[in-house]
């Protein structure tokens, strides 16, 4: 049998006991990396909405970055998608024949709007910003700068007025933008969920809780992520400028940061709290109504999958990072290890959802084990393997970098 | 009243555009509900046709009677009647313009399917004539002693 | 304010166009069309499996894979035979090697040996598509590359499908798989391309024992429909809602 017709899903799962012929681990670590990058998405963007929407002042440096964050991370929401279709040339469908009965159809047109608006907002937010650099770039020689001056001309949509009056109206804008974004960011993340809770042959899956526990978590992950990543570059700016000697301005970066990232952190209490209640209520609730799936998933959580729900996510992922995070006397070096274990802990629930799913079979009588492909041998193994997951994880990185030369979100000044 | 605040509206109405423009030359003529419901009659509607053109590999064993007459008046006169020929020769499409001869399983495997001994109280398997493959004339291909198209007859 | 107008007729307008893009998706029947097609079918395709005839031979497994073009070697198929093996101490040992391709030659399940003495009953359970009345496989397909024909069929539109793999991950019986050549979802379809020319399904016609029946549920004068309306059956899963088609005469309670 050529590398061409291996059946996909037959390299990375392992049949015991009783496993109906056609069920392999069909969807695999994509489908983990997708729910987990678009509730990055929309964590970020309720974050950036705090300021934008309620005004939360202190949090305007975050909220900026966050913004343009959550652009970075858009595309690479649809990444894992187009690593995973068997098909990905036909990956344009759902926008051109949407079968608005399933939720992934819906799913493309809700990510085509909240693209819209992130893109919208983001402009109003720094068309002053585009503007000024069209002037001050005009005339100036040399290829760079040239293809920068069309850059910005293109960002500007020709739209020059930068009176009082014009930003003025730029800002409320925003502000109505940030509004629709928020329960369109939910949207986005709760058709994730609903994608996992609406299937009701899967006895893990099936869930009217699923929608609201993908949300709770994603915002959680949002704000965690961009807490992080704006620690680190923070920390990064601060060395730097006590390299070149900038003494008193280092600890001015740190006073400021302290404050934005104890706001921060009460609202990802905030949600993490809602998100470990929801996920504890579903498993009582199983373990109450015990119904005919109860004896497999009881064997696969209690069992097989014991230290990746209880150990790894609820203990390492939920647990640990709040004791860190409520005692007192944080340090930021406590806050970044919280962050990361949140993230982590966030990870396993989309890994434990996602997998934890397939680990047992539709018959209640057998199990499939998830050996992920590390070292690729061919397409498939790559796309469907940690490379491919490391893959996705990079790219907003690189992308929040390649926006940020033009969309500068970490600069001080900024309205 | 400041108008560049729609800029951003029309490129979300160009973008809708584009993609109802797309839809025009890259979803088929023939897509949409055809029947009651959209939520199971949603589809390209030549697909079904395409369906039914697919190529039938298997004939029934009517086809071969017309060439085969004797072999097929033993097999429909013998307790293997209800066999079909192609069981055991394969499919018959293509043959014998295109395959003159029809690939011809002759392994115990093929005979073990039904007549291998599995001791099941409740299924009709107990019933068949069996045998236990391992103690049963091993390295030697059953129809070497039976005749398949009329297993009374003895072929030794 | 005219600012807080101005944003509401924005969003009215770019909501009433984003809105635009799925009305699009729909075509507009005429009256006469729409009638046409609610009007009866002529036929309803179900199928009878008698639990009491299987051998568990796999002769039908085998004619399915070539009559269909799923590659022989490749661990998919669109029907298969399981084997249930009930023993004294309550177990069911099951199994299905290969979906039952080769048959079920050996004694053993999953390098278990089982002593005769013990097992209770013991039976051979084939399985197919069971082309639902509701079939959730076709509700989720976000692209409508999967849909049910007039006379019942689920199809799969293998020009349109971008093989996302929600349809496999929504049946609840395990019978969708990913064509390893094609690369898009594939399944049972009672051999549409056979019964839509007058002939039987390939696995019907290769079952030496007639465990296998197709039926029109429509023709009050199909012998199959007959036993259906007249005999106790009863079909898998059902408490998913599906309104499976496939019916089993002497199906157990055991069966997964």
């Amino acid at each position: 049998m050529t590398t061409e017709t291996i059946v996909h899903g037959v390299e990375w799962t392992i049949k015991e006991l009783f496993v109906y012929p056609n069920e392999f681990i069909y969807w695999s670590i994509q489908i983990v990396m997708y729910p987990y990058m678009t509730g990055l998405v929309a964590g970020a963007f309720v974050l950036s909405s705090l300021y934008h929407v309620f005004g939360q002042k202190d949090l305007k440096e975050i909220a900026q970055f966050s913004l343009v964050f959550s652009l970075a991370l858009l595309p690479v929401a649809a990444l894992p998608l187009l690593l995973h279709l068997q098909q990905p040339t036909r990956a344009m469908e759902p926008l051109l024949t949407p079968h608005f009965t399933s939720a992934i159809a819906a799913f493309g047109i809700v990510f085509t709007a909240y693209a819209l608006i992130v893109v919208s907002e983001i402009w109003f937010v720094y068309r002053k910003y585009f503007v000024e650099q069209v002037y001050e770039l005009k005339g100036k020689p040399g290829f760079v700068n040239f293809f920068r001056l069309n850059v910005f001309r293109v960002l500007t949509m020709a739209s020059f007025d930068i009176s009082e009056e014009a930003l003025r109206v730029d800002k409320k804008a925003a502000k109505v933008l940030a509004a629709i974004g928020i329960p369109v960011a939910c949207f986005l993340h709760g058709y994730a969920g609903f994608i996992f809770g609406s299937v009701k042959a899967n006895a893990l899956w099936m869930s009217p809780l699923m929608p609201v526990i993908f949300i709770m978590s994603a915002v959680v992950s949002g704000i965690a992520l961009c807490m992080l990543t704006y620690i680190g570059i923070m920390e990064w700016q601060a060395f730097w400028r006590r390299r070149r000697g900038g003494e008193i301005e280092a600890s001015a970066i740190k006073g400021a940061e302290a404050d934005i990232i104890d706001k921060s952190a009460k609202y990802l209490l905030g949600f993490l709290v809602a998100a470990i209640s929801l996920e504890l209520l579903d498993l009582i609730f199983r373990g109450y109504t015990a119904m005919k799936s109860w004896d497999i998933l009881r064997s696969v959580m209690y069992g097989k999958d014991f230290i990746n729900i209880f150990i790894l996510q609820y203990t390492l992922g939920n647990l640990v990072p709040f004791i860190l995070l409520i005692l007192p006397g944080r340090t930021m070096k406590r806050t970044v290890l919280a962050l990361l274990l949140v993230l982590f802990g966030v990870f396993m629930m989309r890994w434990n959802v996602v997998i934890g799913g397939q680990a047992f079979s539709l018959s209640f009588s057998g199990y499939m084990h998830y050996h992920i492909p590390v070292i690729p041998h061919s397409l498939e193994t790559f796309k469907e393997g940690v490379f491919g997951a490391l893959t996705v994880i990079a790219t907003p990185f690189v992308l929040f970098w390649m926006i940020n030369k033009f969309v500068p979100s970490l600069e001080r000044n900024q309205e | 009243m400041k108008w560049h605040v729609l800029r951003p509206l029309w490129l979300a109405i160009g973008l809708i555009a584009a993609i109802l423009v797309a839809r025009q030359f890259m979803v088929p003529d023939d897509f949409g509900v055809h029947g009651d419901s959209f939520t199971y009659n949603y589809h390209r509607l030549s697909n079904v046709q395409e369906w039914k053109d697919f190529p039938a590999k298997y004939l029934g064993r009517e086809s071969c009677i017309e060439c085969h007459e004797e072999n097929f008046q033993k097999n429909q006169a013998s307790p293997h009647a209800p066999i079909e020929c192609e069981n055991c020769h394969g499919p018959g499409a293509g043959h014998p313009d295109d395959i003159e001869y029809l690939p011809l399983n002759t392994t115990r495997e093929l005979c073990l399917r039904c007549h291998e001994s599995l001791e099941y109280p409740s299924s009709r398997r107990a019933d068949l004539p069996n045998i236990r493959n391992r103690t049963h004339k091993r390295r030697r291909e059953c129809i070497s002693c039976h005749n398949p198209h009329d297993p009374r007859e003895d072929d030794e | 304010m005219s600012c807080s107008r101005r944003d509401f007729l924005q969003k009215a307008v770019g909501g009433t166009l984003v809105s635009a893009l799925p009305l699009s998706a729909f075509t507009l029947l005429t009256v006469d069309e729409a009638r046409a097609i609610v009007a009866e079918s002529k036929t309803r395709w179900a199928f009878l499996v008698d639990t009491r005839e299987c051998v568990g031979c796999g002769l039908c497994v085998k004619a399915c894979k070539n009559e269909n073009e799923i590659p022989y070697d490749a661990p998919v198929t669109r029907t298969w035979v399981e084997r249930y093996v009930v023993t004294k101490d309550g177990e069911t040992h099951i199994d299905s090697p290969l979906g039952g391709r080769d048959g079920f030659i050996s004694d053993k399940i999953r390098d278990e040996e089982i002593d005769p003495d013990d097992i209770t009953k013991a039976f051979f359970v084939p399985k197919l598509c069971n082309q639902c009345d509701n079939p959730a496989c076709v509700q989720v397909c976000p692209v409508g590359a999967t849909y049910q024909t007039e006379d019942g069929v689920v199809l799969v539109d293998r020009k349109w499908c971008i093989g996302c793999g929600y349809c496999i991950m929504a049946c609840p019986y395990g019978v969708r798989f990913f064509h390893p050549v094609h690369k898009v979802a594939d399944k049972c379809n009672f051999c549409y391309h056979r019964i839509s020319n007058g002939r039987d399904p390939a696995c019907v016609e290769n079952c030496p024992f007639g465990a296998r029946k197709i039926a029109n549920l429509r023709d009050p004068d199909d012998p199959v429909t007959k036993i259906i309306t007249t005999e106790r059956v009863s079909v898998l899963k059902d408490e998913y809602g599906t309104k499976p088609h496939v019916f089993y005469l002497g199906l157990d309670a055991n069966v997964r």
